[in-house]
């Protein structure tokens, strides 16, 4: 896909909004010589991008993270490093922005700046079988509290329908009338629906734009 | 059946006690468990609840002490440092004989520790945990579906012997996410004819207290209390067992270790060694039959823990010390891996040939 500058995930926690940041980073790193990933969660300490790290710097992601992220310092910080984000116009970079409107808070910091530039794309990540998030009103909810907290308006949405290791193609086709539904009441586009690598070739042709991603190992498998 | 839901086991928790019927919920927010506090604040105000931040620990828990006595179900949740200053009024619970569900999603200690998974909450958890003789109902969930099961177990069994319950959790279970079907049959809640909800000037008043001024009274209430515990033991011990039946060497785990301990009998199994798995779902009370009847045959019990060695003690008094012991362990937060506790198995089928 064609991407901005600048490439924001936000959403529900746990609607897999991480997952998506990693998988599209590499794909940017095709594109693009200079690429980073900015974590810019300050509420959750668990499952980060931190936890591919490796991964990121094989690919030669710069990965700009709290030094505090999976430590046992659970203390709302970010780096120096995240203001590169706005001011180095020569990277191109994907924020994972915290979960909810309590995680869009810290965006705030960075969006008079992303307004002003006006290079970017800002997607919601929906998951129909996560709970508070199970309809498109209730999608429709937390995308306005969001805008609000993070004072960044959404370009399009993401549908990452999964039941996690349940997961089958049937989950992922079931979802993609919610999938339209969030997006004709927010008013904007679905980028793509994401699902696990190894679902691609069942549902390819039966879903337009999908985006096959290599799930990160969680730390408990 | 209703469709499954991705869940982390936080969420499930707080669902779980919503279709419980609880419609309470006071805290204050403390990783791991802050999902808790967050969902039901986002659920109770749609429903009729009532979501509310104290001030501290101790401001939340003294709430559940009056929620429960006006008879309605009610739930505080927090993680170790959070349980410790709950101590005083979850024994002031269990000196009123008021029910009450508590959670704890255990991260690393002692002191503030840090904010990774741990089990070392066991003996404050099965010993009660507060000043005083008594004892609370803890369950032990090691799946995401679990989480929600026992919760609700724990609301039935808090509300059928008039006591707390605990539901023992960690930060790992607390933050994992699994799909989770919610199809339970509720029970009604029993009649609470000691409620102080008034008395219209039509009954004698009710009234919840743990203070007597007559020593010889309060022997007594300790005394009919400790007869109630004994019907819990009777009757409410709960495990699953794996290929216990002919298992030379017993893993004994609960929660989060119990499933990593699983996958090591499973390998030592593959490499023709008799391994089993005993998990404790209730830790109190602990469920000492299936341990008793695997020391007839059993060589050796390893217990897997997150801890320095708490449950070990519980399995050397319900096997009687007949058979040793070993301990595998991790603390601080860090996890024992599948790959530990196999070899902990391998080492006492060693020894025992």
């Amino acid at each position: 896909m064609h991407y901005k500058r600048i490439t924001l995930l936000a959403g529900h926690y746990g609607s897999g909004k991480t997952n998506i940041a990693v998988n599209m980073a590499e794909e940017l790193k095709k594109q693009r010589e200079n690429v980073a990933i900015a974590d810019l969660d300050i509420v959750n300490p668990y499952y980060r991008t931190l936890d591919s790290k490796e991964r990121l710097d094989h690919a030669g992601i710069r990965l700009i993270v709290s030094r505090y992220a999976n430590s046992n310092l659970d203390i709302p910080a970010l780096p120096q490093s995240m203001y590169a984000v706005t001011d180095d116009k020569s990277l191109s970079c994907i924020i994972d922005v915290g979960g909810d409107d309590r995680g869009a808070l810290a965006l705030g910091r960075l969006a008079p700046k992303i307004r002003e530039e006006n290079d970017y794309d800002m997607f919601l990540v929906v998951n129909r079988f996560r709970p508070l998030t199970r309809t498109a009103d209730e999608v429709l909810e937390v995308l306005t509290e969001i805008e609000y907290a993070g004072g960044l308006k959404f370009t399009g949405i993401i549908n990452n329908s999964n039941l996690g290791a349940e997961t089958t193609a049937d989950t992922v086709l079931s979802s993609v009338d919610f999938g339209r539904q969030c997006s004709e009441k927010a008013g904007l586009p679905l980028v793509f629906t994401s699902i696990q690598a190894s679902l691609a070739d069942e549902l390819s042709g039966k879903i337009p734009d999908l985006f096959p991603m290599i799930l990160q190992k969680r730390p408990t498998e | 059946m209703s469709e499954k839901v991705l869940m982390k086991g936080n969420e499930a928790i707080a669902e779980a006690a919503i279709m419980a019927g609880s419609r309470h919920y006071f805290g204050y927010p403390i990783t791991p468990q802050t999902e808790i506090a967050a969902y039901m604040a986002k659920r109770m105000p749609k429903i009729g609840g009532t979501f509310l931040q104290a001030e501290s620990e101790i401001a939340a828990i003294n709430m559940v002490y009056g929620v429960s006595s006006a008879g309605k179900r009610v739930m505080t949740s927090s993680s170790s440092p959070g349980i410790s200053l709950k101590g005083e009024g979850i024994s002031y619970l269990a000196g009123t004989d008021l029910p009450a569900v508590i959670v704890n999603a255990q991260r690393g200690g002692p002191g503030l520790g840090g904010i990774q998974p741990s089990q070392s909450d066991y003996f404050q958890a099965t010993r009660g945990g507060g000043h005083g003789d008594y004892h609370i109902l803890v369950l032990a969930p090691s799946s995401v579906q679990e989480m929600a099961e026992l919760t609700i177990k724990a609301f039935d069994l808090a509300d059928q012997y008039l006591m707390p319950a605990m539901v023992l959790a960690d930060g790992t279970t607390g933050q994992m996410m699994e799909p989770v079907s919610f199809d339970f049959q509720i029970k009604e809640p029993p009649a609470k004819p000691w409620a102080t909800t008034g008395t219209k000037c039509a009954r004698p008043h009710n009234i919840a207290n743990s203070l007597y001024l007559d020593p010889e009274k309060l022997e007594r209430i300790n005394n009919e209390r400790f007869k109630r515990y004994e019907v819990i033991k009777a009757n409410e011990a709960l495990a699953e067992e794996y290929l216990t039946e002919d298992a030379d060497i017993v893993v004994a785990g609960f929660g989060i270790a119990a499933r990593i301990a699983k996958n090591a009998v499973q390998e030592a199994r593959a490499q023709g060694i008799k391994a089993g798995l005993i998990r404790p779902i209730t830790l109190w009370p602990f469920p000492e039959k299936p341990f008793a009847e695997a020391a007839k045959h059993a060589k050796r019990f390893i217990s897997v823990e997150l801890s320095m060695g708490q449950m070990i003690e519980d399995v050397k008094l319900a096997t009687e010390c007949k058979v040793p012991v070993s301990l595998c362990y991790r603390v601080g937060g860090m996890i024992p891996s599948p790959q530990q506790v196999y070899e902990a198995i391998v080492n006492a089928a060693k020894e025992v040939k």
